[in-house]
């Protein structure tokens, strides 16, 4: 299990800050200001405009700026600046009818899609997909072709067409709000449909529709001038689209007429765009990828904790059992950290274990113990943003800890074996078995084609599997669980490695499949001489199979011993509590209880279980 | 999989059955009496009522459709009432040079878009990653026309570098052909290619975060292995933007042929709007829906090979 470095579980979003925080976005900021003013302008072209907009005067016909015309005449004659004041006015009238249509159709329609489900579902989708593989713009010329004078029909069927957007979002996001157990609460305690819908819908699908709309005014702008371009629309209302098909045609011996329509046109859907990526980006709550600075940062305080700095247990925990030259695996005094605001958050903090060959390691601890990325920084596949720092990692008795992050990655598949947690999601759902077992038999160990084939089928059959041709033709979606981790505890074996690592490797499967995969984990240990170190949150487990037990809490290793000793006499009350905790499991529980003859209960009722 | 390729066929021709229909209705209540924008404002009566019954609207709604759509079905889309020429020649006639556009545009995208979109999703927050984000931003909204018109500005009339207009048949001269579809198909294509690079690069780093990435680094392979399972399962996303994209690519190359002045469907469509002549009308959705059905069904297949999941549903 991954722990998450970072808080994911973010504070909804509040509308007050929701503004704060965008005003704190200068790209959001300069965006806002431009619409503001193009919207200013629009709605006060009767006052700003210097003339009537369809005046004529054959003295400023093409002309260039100048003589009381900020930006001169086009080619009848009439002012661009009063023009393009009043065909700001069109254009956003017409991108409002677009985005409220839209909303009116899409949203209702998604919301009932989502929550309701079934035939429901089905139609409104097919309906969805249907619209949006229409090319828009010719049903609009269509319309148009009867209704060519009248601007707001038409901006209604684009909002027709436009809807599907925001059906997707709000179907996506009433689905989800169904699954939540607040709903089934509402409906149990009889609060009615409709009303479910109003009070927990509305605020979910509120800001991904404001995101949506500042796209869809954007896209609503360019296709309306479109159609102006085309033609289409009344001659006596200037608008933009139009005085670009006027510019159009000049443009050879007067490009500034085409200039100013296309700047207004461009300035106006990139300040929607921006706005509304910033909205966008305000909105979700993402992971930041930390920098390079910061890792670098988060690496130096690692190695060198100022001295301020409020880390008591600087010395390693944990104690080594075996010499250097005999371990599969040792690690003295492993500190792995993330970046956080703050320079650093450390997860294991100073960290020693090591394992002999032929020796089975249990590293025991809860959730946000640091087990899972004590391992990860054994194979050094830490995720994004993670920095370990140990005064050594041996893997079969040489140093690693220094080796560059190729020479590293060349141990793993021959060296290293690693069996993950959850079968399902460990196998790549596109290719088949077969595949994902002989491409690293052909490119990292190098063998042939058959003979890669060959040794598959037979691991395969080693682990259990009765009918391998079929296993090794299937795809991941088409085998069970159980099957899927024999599956890939053969692709870990298959390289023969001298340290296999086995990250919780039990927990998402049946409980009677946990006891044959445990078992078939310790006959292949001891079949191939292996030191297996397998990290678990779960005592039956480490009863089962293990020699020897490291106990982590909070990033450091609070007891370790042969696991004997550590039942019968566990020294640290946190290893007595997860003891306790384990005894529900079914697995193991006769040698639980053998180990335990004669020993009190410590402690019962302790810590909720790690999952 | 073969009821998997049924479905969507039915699916598709079902679809094309509804815009045919809809359209047909949509027309005729919108335009009413289409005589006088055929004839122009000055016609008398008498040459209205002549003109209505030669193109027989004089004639039940129902007629008109039945005779219309059994037509249709055999790929005949009856005569212009404007020119009285057939529908379908008008079409084979302009098609070909809307396709070239709007395939070239596609190819663009496709090539462009991957070869972007990996680049920025191997290294996410180099410069390369912050030009794609900007770009996304405005050329996702920008009209693919308003981009025609800045290229013309630039490339044609500045520097002189294409045909500002025009079009020019591979028959006369390939060179002359590629030369005059070549500033359209940009104009068309850098928004879909920003947008099928954006959704790639998202995809890519979404990928790179499951488990079965870790598995198959902690099973030694290269990073070029795994880069290929990566690429294949964050393909299908993509795939169905740029297929997306082709339907956007032909709504917007009706007005983009008008800024470069190029003989394709954008001026029949123009026209035939202005005039009511609804067959040709007809005649261009049930064709671009066509391509429409014909592109969502490719993609089914190439998503149903590329994800062996949604073959088995």
């Amino acid at each position: 299990m991954t722990a998450a470095p970072f808080p994911t579980n973010l504070a909804p979003v509040k509308r007050v800050s929701l503004l704060r925080r965008f005003m704190r976005k200068p790209a959001g900021v300069i965006a806002l200001v431009v619409m503001v003013l193009i919207v200013l302008s629009a709605v006060l072209a009767p006052w700003l405009a210097p003339f009537d907009p369809n005046l004529v005067n054959f003295k400023i016909t093409n002309a260039g700026p100048g003589n009381g015309h900020l930006l001169g005449g086009d080619s009848a004659g009439r002012d661009i600046l009063s023009r393009l004041l009043y065909g700001g006015q069109l254009t956003l009238f017409g991108a409002l009818i677009t985005c409220v249509s839209a909303v009116l159709i899409g949203v209702p329609a998604g919301v009932c899609s989502g929550y309701f489900g079934g035939v429901t579902d089905r139609i409104c989708t097919w309906i969805s997909d249907g619209l949006q593989s229409i090319p828009g713009l010719i049903m609009l010329m269509v319309v148009a072709a009867g209704t060519g004078q009248s601007f707001p029909v038409l901006m209604v069927v684009l909002g027709l067409f436009m809807a599907p957007g925001y059906f997707r979002i709000t179907r996506g996001r009433a689905m989800a709000v169904r699954k939540e157990p607040y709903i089934d609460a509402a409906r149990v305690s009889g609060v009615t449909n409709p009303r479910i819908l109003r009070t927990h819908m509305a605020r979910a699908v509120y800001p991904p529709i404001v995101v949506q709309s500042a796209l869809t005014a954007g896209i609503a702008i360019g296709m309306q001038a479109g159609l102006q371009f085309l033609g289409i629309g009344s001659a006596q209302t200037p608008s933009w689209g139009q005085m670009m098909a006027n510019g159009m045609q000049v443009i050879q011996n007067y490009p500034l007429i085409l200039l100013w329509p296309s700047i207004a046109l461009g300035l106006t859907i990139a300040a929607l765009a921006f706005i509304g990526t910033t909205l966008a980006d305000l909105i979700s709550v993402r992971v930041e990828r930390p920098t390079r600075r910061m890792r670098l940062k988060a690496r130096q305080l690692l190695v060198t904790p100022p001295a301020t700095a409020d880390l008591p247990n600087r010395v390693a925990s944990g104690e080594h059992a075996h010499r250097v030259e005999d371990c599969a695996l040792r690690i003295d005094n492993l500190r792995v950290g993330y970046p956080a605001p703050d320079g650093v958050k450390e997860v294991v903090r100073g960290v020693s274990l090591d394992a002999a060959p032929g020796e089975v390691l249990g590293i025991v601890g809860e959730s946000g113990s640091g087990k899972t990325q004590t391992m990860f920084s054994v194979l050094d596949l830490l995720p994004a943003g993670g920095t370990a720092v140990a005064d050594g990692i041996y893997v079969g008795g040489k140093e690693v800890g220094k080796l560059s992050t190729t020479a590293r990655a060349a141990l793993l598949g021959r060296s290293i074996g690693y069996v993950p947690q959850e079968p399902m999601t460990n196998l790549d759902p596109s290719y088949t078995i077969e595949h994902q077992l002989v491409e690293p038999l052909r490119h990292v160990q190098g063998m042939a084609k058959e003979d890669a084939r060959k040794r598959a089928r037979e691991v395969l059959v080693r682990v259990g599997i009765k009918d391998p041709e079929r296993v090794l033709k299937s795809y991941p979606h088409q085998i069970s669980g159980g099957m899927a981790q024999r599956v890939l505890i053969a692709g870990a074996v298959s390289g023969r490695p001298s340290l296999l690592v086995a990250d919780e490797p039990t927990t998402a499967l049946d409980v009677t499949v946990q006891a044959e995969v445990l078992e078939l984990l310790r006959e292949l240990q001891q079949e191939y001489g292996m030191a297996l170190v397998i990290v678990t949150h779960n005592f039956g487990v480490v009863a089962d199979i293990c020699d020897r037990v490291v106990v982590m809490k909070d990033g450091r290793i609070v007891e370790s011993g042969p696991v004997e000793r550590i039942f019968r006499q566990p020294e640290n009350p946190y290893t007595a509590e997860l003891i306790a905790a384990s005894l529900d499991d079914a697995e193991g529980r006769h040698e639980l209880d053998r180990a335990w003859a004669g020993a009190p209960a410590a402690h019962v009722g302790g810590e909720e279980d790690a999952r | 999989m073969f009821s998997f390729i049924a479905k969507r066929l039915v699916s598709g021709i079902v679809l094309l059955f509804v815009v045919a229909t809809g359209t047909f209705f949509l027309a005729h209540a919108a335009i009413g009496d289409p005589t006088p924008g055929l004839l122009g404002n000055s016609a008398t009566a008498v040459q209205q009522d002549a003109l209505r019954h030669k193109i027989g609207v004089d004639r039940p709604l129902l007629t008109q459709f039945w005779d219309w759509l059994s037509h249709a079905v055999t790929g005949d889309f009856g005569t212009s009432w404007r020119t009285f020429t057939p529908v379908n020649a008008d079409l084979a006639q302009r098609l070909p040079v809307t396709l070239s556009i709007v395939v070239f545009a596609t190819l663009l995208s496709a090539v462009f878009g991957v070869i972007i979109g990996v680049a920025c999703g191997l290294r996410p927050g180099s410069v390369l990653d912050r030009i794609l984000k900007f770009a996304s931003v405005v050329l996702f909204a920008l009209p693919g026309y308003w981009v025609a018109i800045v290229l013309v500005n630039v490339f044609a009339l500045g520097l002189g570098w294409f045909n500002a207009v025009g079009y020019v048949d591979p028959v006369v001269s390939v060179g002359g052909w590629i030369q005059s579809i070549t500033l359209p198909s940009i104009a068309l294509a850098l928004g879909a290619i920003v947008m099928v690079a954006e959704q790639l690069r998202n995809g890519f780093l979404e990928i790179n975060n499951q488990d079965y990435v870790r598995t198959l680094r902690a099973r030694g392979l290269s990073k070029g292995r795994v880069t290929r399972h990566v690429l294949r399962n964050a393909s299908p996303a993509a795939l169905t933007v740029l297929a997306m994209m082709f339907v956007g690519l032909l709504g917007g190359a009706i007005v983009v042929e008008l800024v470069f002045y190029l003989p394709g469907i954008g001026q029949l469509t123009q026209q035939s709007s202005q005039n009511g002549n609804i067959p040709v009308l007809l005649g261009l959705t049930v064709v671009t829906v066509v391509f429409v059905v014909v592109i969502n069904f490719l993609l089914d297949l190439v998503l149903g090979w590329v994800n062996p999941k949604v073959r088995d549903r």
